[in-house]
């Protein structure tokens, strides 16, 4: 086991290499602005970057968008609606990043309030894409002075913008010789704009890799010095392909500097109760957490084993929910051989679950580092089960220098882990071959490969110029070249709306197959997670429950995104007696915390319905944004068949057992019936069954949101919302007109 | 090594010591603001009345502290560099003995610096510095 204490503190840029990277800035231009200061957690400013012309400039936040919109997605989706039309694609220069925390981001006394929330029009999805990430970056541009930040116009040359709250300036710096990649890049900015060693925690650098100028898979990195392990570290704001259209606007980097951090920078209405709330739930994570999950110890991924048992775990691109090499990543093993232990791992300050797990001075093997040792910021599940079983992979060491490159080169872990692992079951199926990888062996479990179209791909070369168009592009290609079979791959290519899905078996949870089916950008797990609620503990047994669940824990969740939260403190450890109260799922004295949180910093007390109140008005205007981009009707909705059942011969066999007592005790089969069936009669039997349950969970989930059948929202809904704009009326009243014709 | 060290069996429960150390650093007598605590009853030790909780110098509040703003000084005792530090409050409810303290009023938690304020008001001596 390794412990932080035994870790060597890591070296960053010297005074001479740094010198270099200074005297090659060339600053293009600079604005002064004054700082407004927070006041119960709002500054109401938002500032606006034109990396096209260098210019930037600071407005008021209207009363109304704050009244509506609340802060960070909130934000974020209101000022890119603003700036886009519907032609508008991700590489258009009037395509924005917004970034925004939300009024609860950057206290310090609770677990997970340092969230940054980002959306663009996406290179995937060519809708509007959501993202979440730690780091500092959120926080700082808070205490810099401003509750959003938005990003339009291209860059005809490589720039990093700074905001610098300690002089009040942004400057537009023209930056040639640092490193694209971003656990360099992260470091040279951060010696560069600090005063000196401790001025480093000031700091925030969001980056993107070098793949991600080539790559529709991209994400953003966002930094955080470690001050005990003396390197950056960096969480990733991966969904969607937000790094392609930073890289696309010429942007190398953002910095954001502060001249310190304290405990009530938010300016709050009433401390005593963030004091009283946060030291709560610390003394829970004491008492709680190694008889729980264990996040402190090895984050996330305590739940790889667990899950596995239930067969929820993606292997072999999604095909089955198990496989004895998960024992090879169980926690006990990445506790005792990978992850650093004893570290204060939080992302943000305050955070006492911290599950910013890392593996300390990890020698890589491969690539344009081989050789030198890193720190490698996870594993996180995600990109665990992502990177691992779904392809086959199943050491932790191969694992862990995938995730370290997809970080560095700015590549999604999540995108790339589904992606890869249809890339695979294309080989396998022969859709690939050696010829058409430029030969690459990209049969399951060959790590060394998938590594090499990773390095291809931040090089721009080879077959990972088709790596980094991800599954839905992909797919097209291939049927073009009259490779392989397009109906065929939509069954087995997992995506829907254009991005690649999270890393969780859903086949056996109607309600979960929805959680990913029916959310706004794609299937992404954040929205709802209901597959132990659903499969294994039977809590929602019939449509209703199961569309109440799916209308209530995506606006609950949705509420995190609008305040600058983190949802994992929510419910993956909680009270020793949450069993003992009314909705242990709800886990009531956590939500009470947020409650308190949230009077604590603004002085207005809220309920539950309050909260979904605000969160709906949010997700509500997001589903019209993508009806506004074109891809937000029912047709939209329709998931891959491989999230909700066996596609082929060898996925039924491995679990026929299963799928025969379901066509007896759910379909209505009798036995007899079942027993004189072919493998491909009783695959299409439960292909029937389980698509047109898909089909009466959406129309129950529409009814329950208030939408239409084609899942447009009424303007009856938008009225009891408080959402009946004059811009959202002008592109739903038309659908709706002509679906009642 | 500075520290407080306790002899429960000579606690009367006169809590001396939490008013002397929160009146010293909060000038109030109230034991909430004292980084040291007494409690009724002792389950461990038949021959005490009392429980006594005093900082043993540990160092679980520097281990968890992610600014590193809780060092230990020459003597071993461990101190917060309040200026650095951002209140996250994690040292105060990851405390094994939980005495350290949080005010409302500050922007800073505080913890036991080995002082001798409480030894210093301990009428019997259940309380005293000690140093190897």
């Amino acid at each position: 086991m390794i412990n932080i204490c035994n870790v060597a503190r890591y070296q960053g840029p010297t005074e001479e290499e740094l010198k270099k990277l200074r005297d090659s800035h060339v600053l293009l231009s600079s604005f002064e602005y004054e700082r407004t200061p927070l006041f119960r957690g709002y500054t109401d400013k938002i500032l606006t970057i034109d990396v096209g012309t260098k210019e930037a400039s600071v407005a008021d936040i209207p009363a109304e968008v704050k009244e509506k919109f609340i802060g960070g997605r909130g934000y974020c989706l209101r000022y890119l609606w603003d700036a886009v039309n519907p032609e508008t694609r991700w590489d258009s220069p009037e395509n924005e990043i917004v970034m925004s925390s939300g009024p609860i981001g950057g206290i310090t006394q609770y677990a997970g309030t340092g969230k940054t929330l980002i959306a663009t029009i996406s290179p995937l999805t060519d809708i509007p894409i959501d993202s979440n990430v730690g780091g500092f970056f959120g926080p700082y541009l808070k205490f810099a002075g401003f509750d959003a930040l938005e990003i339009r116009g291209k860059s005809d040359q490589d720039i990093v913008v700074v905001i610098d709250a300690t002089r009040q300036t942004v400057t537009f710096e023209e930056a040639p010789l640092e490193h694209f990649d971003a656990h360099i890049l992260c470091e040279e900015l951060t010696a560069l704009y600090a005063d000196d060693e401790n001025d480093k925690k000031n700091i925030a650098v969001v980056t993107a890799g070098s793949a991600a100028e080539y790559s529709n898979i991209a994400m953003l990195n966002f930094s955080f010095y470690d001050v005990r392990r003396g390197t950056t570290r960096i969480k990733q704001a991966g969904r969607g392909g937000i790094g392609r259209v930073f890289r696309n606007k010429g942007i190398k980097a953002l910095v954001c500097k502060v001249d310190k951090v304290k405990g009530n920078l938010n300016n709050v209405y009433d401390i005593g109760i963030i004091n009283k709330t946060g030291l709560r739930f610390h003394r829970e994570m004491v008492q709680n957490d190694a008889k729980q999950n264990d996040m402190r110890g090895v984050g996330t991924s305590y739940s790889l084993r667990t899950l596995a048992d239930y067969d929820l775990v993606p292997t072999n691109n999604f095909k089955f929910g198990d496989a004895p090499g998960i024992d090879n990543m169980t926690a006990k093993v990445l506790k005792s051989d990978w992850l650093t232990q004893g570290a204060a791992d939080g992302c943000w300050y305050g955070c006492s679950m911290a599950c910013a797990k890392a593996s300390d001075h990890f020698l890589l093997e491969t690539g344009p580092y081989k050789g030198q040792r890193v720190c490698v910021d996870g594993l996180e599940y995600e990109s665990a089960s992502g990177l691992g079983p779904n392809c086959g992979i199943y050491n932790p060491r191969d694992i862990l220098e995938i995730n370290f490159y997809c970080d560095t080169y700015g590549i999604d872990t999540i995108s790339y882990g589904t992606m890869t692992a249809f890339l695979m079951e294309c080989y396998e199926r022969g859709i690939l071959n050696k010829e058409r990888t430029g030969g690459l062996d990209l049969t399951w479990g060959n790590a060394a490969d998938d590594l090499e179209m990773l390095h291809q791909m931040s090089r721009n070369e080879g077959f990972g110029k088709i790596a980094a168009l991800g599954i839905h592009k992909q797919k097209a290609y291939f049927a073009e070249m009259g490779w392989g079979d397009l109906s065929e791959m939509n069954d087995f290519g997992m995506e829907q709306k254009g991005l690649e899905y999270s890393e969780y078996s859903a086949k056996e949870s109607l309600a979960q197959q929805g959680g990913y089916g029916l959310t706004n950008k794609g299937p992404q797990h954040d929205e709802a997670w209901l597959i132990f609620m659903d499969q294994v503990n039977n809590q929602i047994p019939t449509f209703e429950d199961k569309a109440e669940a799916l209308f209530f824990y995506p606006m609950f969740r949705t509420w995190f995104g609008l305040m600058g939260l983190c949802k994992l403190p929510w419910n993956d450890i909680v009270p020793a007696d949450n069993a003992l109260t009314d909705d242990p799922k709800m886990v009531p004295e956590h939500v009470e915390n947020y409650k308190n949180l949230y009077y604590g910093v603004t002085g207005q007390r809220i309920t539950t319905d309050d909260m979904i109140l605000q969160s709906e008005r949010v997700y509500d205007f997001q589903r019209i944004f993508n009806i506004r981009m074109g891809k937000g009707l029912r047709a939209d909705d329709a998931i891959p068949y491989r999230a909700a059942g066996p596609v082929f011969e060898e996925e039924y066999l491995s679990r026929q057992e299963r799928y025969d007592r379901q066509l007896v005790e759910i379909v209505g089969l009798t036995e007899e019936e079942v027993q004189g069936m072919s493998v491909q009669e009783k695959m299409a039997a439960t292909r029937k069954y389980r698509e047109d349950q898909y089909q009466t969970l959406i129309d129950t989930v529409y009814r329950k949101r208030g939408w239409t059948r084609n899942g447009v929202p009424t303007v009856e809904h938008l009225r009891e919302l408080g959402m009946d704009l004059p811009e959202l009326l002008a592109v739903v009243e038309p659908l709706l007109a002509a679906e009642e014709a | 090594m500075k520290r407080l060290e306790k002899n429960e069996a000579l606690c009367i429960g006169c809590r001396s010591c939490e008013a002397a150390c929160a009146t010293a650093y909060y000038k109030t007598d109230d034991s909430a603001y004292a980084c040291i605590r007494i409690e009724d009853g002792n389950s461990e030790n038949a021959e005490a009345e009392f429980t006594i909780h005093v900082c043993n110098q540990c160092g679980k509040c520097a281990e968890v502290c992610n600014t590193c703003v809780i060092q230990p000084n020459a003597k071993g005792v461990y101190m917060i560099q309040r200026k650095e530090c951002v209140g996250c409050l994690m040292c105060v409810g990851f405390c094994p003995e939980q005495v350290m303290v949080q005010s409302d009023d500050r922007e800073e938690p505080s913890k036991c610096i080995a002082c001798g304020i409480c030894a210093n008001a301990c009428p019997t001596g259940a309380i005293y510095i000690v140093e190897d």
